[in-house]
């Protein structure tokens, strides 16, 4: 009976929230990043790969903290009687001298700013290029979904190495613009692929066809409800790729065709050291070393950032 | 609660008393079935809705019923413009608003407007509650000076029950009734003579099921809302609707005032689905009779052909198969003073004596 439905008018009118906590000032609420950067600082994995990022950054910035040797500058009677002597810390001969007499702790730190500018670089670009593939791909559909996805498999099919081979052979300074273009030109597709089914899934939201209902315009559609909403596991995805950007750069250069002298890198240094392994090999894994946990920070990063970001790991 | 409400009531519209403000005829969405990858080819068509006709006058609710994926929703986004129909028109004011694109479109979009179904969708979860509420002016700028639209949004959170202080905080923060009122306070916020309540109290709790459907019809007395209340509870249908249409696999099976269509079906559809409603007092339960159907629904993409009821009906004859009965007052009833006298679409419609009303 109609009867049943008439519940009192004050229980219509005066539900309040459940105050939650401090209910003095409109407290800016608990976003997801919010959420996310609570469970991140709880998170051992996040605090390790942190604290090695930063310190990689600081390294970065300001190598002469670090070392005031020159990576340049190789004094000739060093040469391969510099073993690394580890108990003198940040000194000039801690990890020994290469084959010309410079100081490899040096090289350690100036190596930084090459790798990471390369890897952090080629993640940015990365996702702007590749988020804003998928972003069209994914919200206009039809045939321009169709061909843009088809252009993503056709260079998701090119072999990474081979493809990055062909690129870099093709010019002949190995500077590090060059690298990062060959790193972007084979990446981005990883990406699009993500940000397109993303985009896919939050498009059909309700609050997606509330916006169109109202008559919002595509790009306010796209950049207020579907980039804030679908950005999550493109950002999750670049985070771990970056130590992958990393590793390829100490490969290309380790192969000889990314990074070359006087460019000073961690990819140079293990291809320079490689030749001295049986009688010197601190030249060799010293910079593997700097290389090895440079990925594993930011593959940990990546790991606990997914984890902080995705509600069913909750 | 020192001020009052600042929205002024719907001024009165230059448009005649009695008609129509909303036309739909012949209303027609087919979903094509597609094969292969690059080269599409169609293989078939999913009828989800095919041929719906009915008319909303300012100031009534008009309830849609019927089970799911008879076309119900479909009908309201194809209301909405968020879908384009394959076919037929739909009238504001007289104005074929499916063939609008651009500003003329944006500007039908201000007089009708949307609640969602589920609360926990329909609300952007990076967006505080003021953001989603002042959405619209900062769609249509013209509705509101830039300088008022704090002073608006909370107006409209007022409006509809909720502490205007809330304006910061983000939607998860809310219960499911309360994000539901924000819902409502984002659709009126343009002040639109029509909203499209597609299963408004669907995803609630029963308890505050009756407080949004009691706050929809405060604002309707309001703001002279007219509404078109999609739903498939039956007693809520009722409690809030001057008017209901019963749907069945895209087609309306019958139309009427709500005494004419719970007091006197005549469509055996209806008579089954009012038959299946829980009565509260044991001893009418005992006694009524249930119509159970058999076989599940029909798939729209293979309609059964003449009447789309007509495998679970018990009525059916080869008549039933062959001829697609028209939805018209039957013609027994036509001259008849009695609540039959609606539009129902089966060649044997007749009333039914067992059926309880709820």
């Amino acid at each position: 009976m109609t009867e049943t439905l008439n519940v009192s008018a004050s229980a219509s009118t005066d539900p309040k929230p459940a105050p939650p906590g401090n209910d003095a000032k409109p407290a800016k609420g608990r976003s997801l990043w919010s959420d996310a950067w609570h469970d991140l600082r709880r998170n051992p994995l996040f605090v390790i790969s942190a604290v090695l990022i930063v310190v990689l950054l600081v390294m970065v910035a300001f190598p002469s903290l670090f070392t005031s040797a020159s990576p340049t500058v190789g004094d000739l009677t060093h040469h391969y009687q510099g073993k690394p002597n580890y108990s003198h810390f940040f000194a000039e001969d801690w990890f020994g001298y290469d084959t010309q007499g410079r100081s490899v702790w040096a090289r350690m730190v100036y190596g930084a700013r090459a790798t990471v500018l390369v890897g952090v670089l080629v993640t940015l670009f990365v996702t702007i290029l590749g988020g804003l593939v998928g972003l069209v791909a994914g919200y206009f559909g039809g045939w321009i979904d169709s061909v843009l996805s088809r252009i993503t498999d056709i260079f998701q099919g090119i072999p990474f190495l081979l493809g990055a081979m062909v690129v870099l052979t093709t010019f002949t300074e190995g500077n590090v613009w060059v690298v990062i273009t060959a790193l972007l030109f084979l990446g981005w597709t990883q990406i699009a692929r993500v940000a397109r089914g993303s985009v896919i899934t939050v498009k059909q939201s309700d609050y997606v066809h509330a916006a169109k209902s109202l008559g919002a315009s595509t790009a306010r559609i796209m950049f207020r409800h579907i980039v804030p909403n679908a950005v999550a596991p493109v950002i999750v995805v670049a985070t771990t790729a970056l130590g992958g950007y990393i590793a390829a750069e100490a490969t290309l250069s380790y192969l000889g065709i990314g990074l070359a002298e006087p460019t000073v890198s961690w990819g140079v240094d293990v291809s320079a050291g490689k030749d001295g392994l049986r009688t010197a090999p601190h030249m060799l894994i010293s910079p593997a070393i700097m290389v090895s946990l440079t990925v594993l920070a930011f593959i940990m990063l990546g790991d606990a950032v997914r984890n902080a970001l995705d509600p069913k790991s909750r | 609660m020192s001020e009052k409400p600042q929205l002024t009531k719907q001024t009165e519209s230059s448009y005649a008393a009695g008609e129509p403000i909303l036309e739909v005829r012949d209303l027609v969405k087919h979903f094509p079935l597609t094969q292969g990858v690059l080269f599409k080819r169609q293989v078939g068509a999913v009828k989800a809705v095919d041929g719906i006709s009915f008319d909303l006058y300012p100031g009534e609710t008009l309830g849609i019923v019927g089970e799911s994926g008879c076309g119900k929703s479909t009908v309201a986004k194809l209301l909405m413009n968020l879908e384009a129909p394959t076919s037929g028109t739909i009238r504001y004011k007289g104005e074929d608003i499916t063939k609008l694109s651009g500003r003329a479109l944006k500007a039908v979009r201000r007089n009708i407007q949307m609640v969602f179904q589920d609360p926990y969708t329909s609300l952007n979860p990076r967006m505080t509650v003021g953001d989603i509420i002042g959405e619209p002016f900062d769609i249509h700028p013209e509705v509101a000076p830039k300088g008022d639209r704090r002073a608006k949004v909370q107006e409209l959170l007022d409006v509809v029950g909720l502490n205007p202080e809330y304006v910061n905080r983000y939607p998860h923060q809310f219960s499911g009734g309360q994000r539901q009122r924000i819902g409502i306070a984002r659709g009126l916020a343009l002040r639109p003579e029509i909203i499209v309540a597609d299963e408004p109290v669907s995803a609630l709790d029963v308890s505050v099921q009756a407080q949004v459907v009691n706050l929809m019809e405060r604002l309707q007395d309001e703001f002279g809302l007219s509404y078109m209340f999609i739903a498939h509870d039956l007693s809520i249908v009722r409690h809030i609707s001057d008017r209901v249409g019963v749907m069945y696999l895209g087609k309306m099976a019958e139309i009427g005032s709500d005494e004419e269509i719970y007091e006197h079906p005549t469509h055996p559809y209806t008579q089954a689905l009012l038959s299946a409603v829980p009565v509260p007092d044991p001893e009418a339960e005992g006694r009524r009779e249930r119509i159970v159907l058999e076989g599940d629904v029909p798939s729209p993409a293979n309609p059964p052909s003449g009447c789309r009821f007509r495998t679970r009906c018990w009525k059916a004859e080869a008549r039933c198969a062959e001829e697609v009965p028209l939805l018209a007052i039957p013609a027994p009833f036509e001259e008849a003073e009695s609540g039959a006298a609606h539009p129902s679409a089966c060649h044997f419609a007749e009333e039914r004596a067992a059926v309880v009303a709820v």
